[in-house]
């Protein structure tokens, strides 16, 4: 049967032989660069680009970066293609065609010319990972200069060939066009036989956005054709000659400690490798069946250790925090401007644990070869998991290659490299190639959550109807998105970290999702007790233009003054995280009679500043409100004696189609305002959004996430 | 262990495995096609989503033996390069985000749209029930509308 090689299945660009520059030893650097990715013109980024590098081979003095500051790479070969190296990575946010759209415009290139190299540590310079927003607004500025940069030095070496003004030459599709002549040179053409390396300049004139025509366009999916023919190759689809399968035998329950493991009936049959080390047992086999089929046979005895259950949650984590034992004279004084109000709300908000569910689990092909590691996996954070391998296999990080290939979706679900360390562990000790995937159980059980938390608060309004006290306290979730972005005549905000009984860790938007749901519902109540049009309140209360901005925009395109129908309400929201904001409007609808609660439309307006491309930037708000809908309304992590107990897609419920509303999303270009990131803010007004539209259709003010998990009932 | 005779995209294997081994496994791991996905294990996702005569089915749960001889169909067996309608409208919609989901997704709405040329909104929300963890759910039925036009 014909088996595919893997040489076929990754996406290295052709022009490379990575595997001669891995086992050469080599890291790429500004010394060896030309030599092993070929000749031609390359800039090198870095993360401040503080300092400018002279042409390779001259003044190579101290006043030189460490190859540690190095950010990027942006290298014009000699056939007139262009490579960018960037440690980032493409989890479907589509970055891969947007930071390529940037560096198309600045360079004045085709964008089919580019091709991205990404997430790879052996030819990309260190990135911390691809999380946070922060591709857009940090990466995408510092690739847009450096290819200015590029662009105008290819300017000035053909004004130099040619012995004319510089002013005399223009830079257009990938080619210098001499004004006076017409004649033209392709990229390619003029630096062919050079071996250039030129410094940032910060004087290069980048194209202001309203000049935009590559970025700021829609231009579709780069290599999409591959993922709607089921070509693209993911980690869970790459094989290796002679690779091998592995599993991995987990605990019942977590805190619970192995005591003896009888592992001699796993040996199923000859194929099958049992390994046993320190804390860790796996097997391989030749097929995944037979792997999972060994491990079941292994009889293991574990001591398990009490955990607390959802059902105390809340009161855990506050025993749990951490106090603050100076108190901060501004809450004294919240506390004081609160008894002293006549119009004041106190309230609690319970939010549960919810699991990220990237479609594709994590999974990794690893292969060791003349003491050189290396790992194909599906993580934000190469270098962070190649930093893991080399702590846990006492190698060199030069010897490990930690490969990134697109891959199905993270959501912030996927900064570790578990899968990553076992399936190394496993190839080393059986020596051969192994792949681990998990299974959707362990994905559900060993990776990850969204943090629970418990937020208590206080808030008062003076007869004017301005906030005149707010006291906030965040318990265990996070501190992101804490701060309130209305106007307080006096403010106490705090996050008090605790102890979690589940592992957790990132998540789309992180704590902001949790914290502006509460300063929403609490906005909202506040409105309604002062019987004021919940919109109106919030303006009132807002001096953020751009946050008005978008209030303004949804509640317009919602037609937010509209009659509702009976049992309905309309429910708004608004909130902003790393410089892009989001107000959401909602629709609902209650049928008292059955007792459904239905969604009946949604609307959401996005404004993050230049868009890079509105179509992929409508996906991403599409997909996070969409995300953050079962987040709202049913998504919860069940556990019990350290165990979960909803560990499936048949327990752990998701959206689906059928519970997918009509949504309108309205996309503010501002143009004047440089682009932020855009895969995290839109999910954090979708679930205010809706509790406060449940309370005006039915005047029940909810106070969790999820809010109706087991649906809303009126009547006992 | 059985050798079973498979018919998939109208290619003719004999494969040497446990006649339990649901059909994903014997697709991916030792056709070596591997477009169809495993995302849960229980048929509630429909990642692994495959045809078995014109019927969408989820290849993750049906044993290998119960599928001998009949006619299989993958993404890798609708067009040789995403050529068919239902690809090219999801290409022209843009529709993936991380993809993981989409072999899936287009081989349920293939299957839909042979059952039912005009789908409405009703009709895609009653026959799709596969998941998108991206939420590419809006365009999907865009792209199912749009295949049902040019189709």
């Amino acid at each position: 049967m014909d088996k595919l090689s893997l040489a076929d299945k990754t996406q290295r660009p052709k022009a490379i032989n990575a595997s001669e520059i891995q086992s050469s030893g080599y890291t790429i650097n500004r010394r060896n660069f030309f030599k092993l990715l070929g000749g031609g013109v390359a800039i090198a980024l870095t993360h401040s680009y503080v300092y400018a590098w002279q042409e390779l081979g001259q003044s190579m003095g101290s006043a030189l970066p460490d190859e540690e500051s190095i950010a990027a790479w942006i290298h014009i070969l000699e056939d007139g293609s262009i490579s960018v190296f960037t440690g980032k990575v493409e989890v479907g946010q589509n970055i891969r065609t947007s930071l390529a759209q940037l560096v198309a415009e600045e360079l004045a290139v085709p964008l089919p010319r580019i091709t991205m190299t990404m997430g790879d540590t052996l030819l990309c310079p260190y990135d911390q990972g691809t999380y946070g927003s922060r591709t857009t607004p940090y990466m995408g500025p510092k690739l847009r200069k450096a290819a200015a940069s590029l662009k105008e030095a290819l300017v000035e070496m053909a004004a130099t060939q040619w012995k004319i003004p510089k002013e005399s030459v223009q830079a257009k599709d990938g080619q210098l066009i001499h004004s006076g002549s017409g004649q033209a040179l392709d990229y390619g053409e003029i630096t062919k036989g050079k071996k250039i390396l030129l410094p940032v300049n910060d004087q290069a004139a980048l194209t202001p956005p309203q000049q935009w025509t590559i970025a700021g366009t829609s231009v579709p999916k780069t290599n999409g054709r591959d993922f709607v023919s089921g070509k693209h190759q993911y980690v869970s689809d790459m094989e290796l000659p002679d690779m091998v399968y592995g599993k991995i035998l987990r605990a019942p329950s977590y805190g619970a400690s192995l005591v003896s493991a009888a592992i001699e009936k796993a040996q199923v049959s000859a194929n099958v490798t049992v390994v046993q080390e320190e804390g860790f047992i796996g097997v391989t086999a030749p097929d995944p069946q037979t792997a999972a089929n060994a491990l079941a046979k292994i009889d293991a005895q574990w001591h398990a250790a009490p955990q607390p259950a959802k059902a105390e949650i809340f009161t855990y984590l506050k025993e749990n925090s951490r106090q603050n034992n100076n108190e901060d004279p501004a809450q004294a004084e919240a506390r004081k401007a609160f008894e002293a109000s006549t119009i004041r709300l106190e309230q609690r908000v319970e939010v549960q644990y919810i699991a990220h569910v990237p479609l594709e689990p994590r999974a990794a092909v690893a292969t060791w070869g003349d003491g050189q590691l290396t790992v194909w996996t599906g993580t934000q954070r190469p270098f962070g998991v190649q930093e893991e391998l080399a702590e846990a296999f006492s190698v060199p990080k030069s010897s490990i290659r930690v490969f990134m290939p697109d891959t199905g979706s993270a959501y912030g679900g996927k900064h570790s490299g578990e899968a990553a360390l076992e399936a190394a562990r496993l190839a080393k000790a059986v020596g051969k190639p192994v792949k681990v995937v998990w299974t959707r159980e362990e994905e559900f059980k060993w990776a990850y959550f969204r943090p629970a938390g418990l937020i208590e608060m206080a808030a008062a309004v003076d007869d004017d109807g301005l906030i005149s006290s707010w006291e906030f306290h965040n318990y265990n979730s996070g501190g992101a998105g804490i701060d309130l972005p209305y106007e307080a005549s006096v403010k106490h905000i705090q996050f008090h970290p605790s102890r979690t009984p589940l592992k957790q860790g990132s998540y789309r938007a992180l704590a902001s999702t949790a914290n502006i749901f509460a300063i929403e519902s609490m906005m909202d109540d506040l409105a309604r007790q002062l019987k004021q049009n919940p919109l109106d309140f919030r303006l009132a209360n807002l001096k953020d233009e751009r946050l008005k901005g978008v209030l303004k925009a949804a509640a317009g395109k919602f037609g937010w003054e509209k009659e509702k129908v009976a049992d309905h309400g309309y429910g708004i929201a608004c909130g902003f995280v790393k410089n892009s904001y989001i107000a959401t409007c909602v629709e609902v609808a209650y049928n008292r009679s059955s007792e459904q609660l239905s969604v009946l439309r949604i609307v959401a307006a996005f404004d993050c500043g230049a868009i890079v491309n509105p179509l992929h930037l409508e996906n991403q708000v599409m997909g996070c409100v969409l995300q953050g809908l079962g987040g709202a309304l049913f998504e919860e992590v069940d556990f019990k004696d350290g165990r979960i107990l909803n560990p499936s897609l048949s327990s752990y419920r998701v959206p689906r189609f059928a519970d997918i509303p009509p949504l309108d999303i309205v996309l503010l270009d501002r143009k004047d305002i440089p682009s932020a990131g855009a895969g995290e803010t839109p999910i954090v007004g979708i679930a205010p959004a809706i509790r406060n539209a449940i309370a005006d259709a039915t005047g029940v003010k909810l106070s969790s996430l999820p809010l109706i998990p087991q649906g809303l009932k009126l009547t006992n | 262990m059985a050798t079973i005779n498979l018919t998939v995209n109208k290619k003719k294997y004999e494969v040497d495995a446990d006649p339990q081994m649901p059909l994903l496994w014997v697709i991916r791991d030792f056709i070596g096609l591997t477009g169809t996905k495993y995302g849960c294990g229980i048929a509630q996702c429909g990642a692994c989503t495959v045809h078995v005569g014109d019927a969408a089915v989820r290849s993750c749960t049906i044993p290998v033996e119960s599928v001998r001889d009949q006619q299989i169909t993958t993404i890798e067996g609708i067009s040789k390069d995403g050529e068919h309608p239902v690809q090219r409208a999801w290409e022209e919609i843009d529709v993936p985000q991380c993809g993981y989901c989409q072999s899936g997704q287009i081989m349920a709405a293939v299957a839909l749209l042979k059952s039912n040329s005009k789908p409405t909104d009703e009709d895609i929300n009653e026959s799709m029930t596969n998941i998108c963890r991206c939420g590419t759910y809006n365009r999907i039925k865009k792209a199912i509308k749009l295949a049902s036009e040019n189709g």
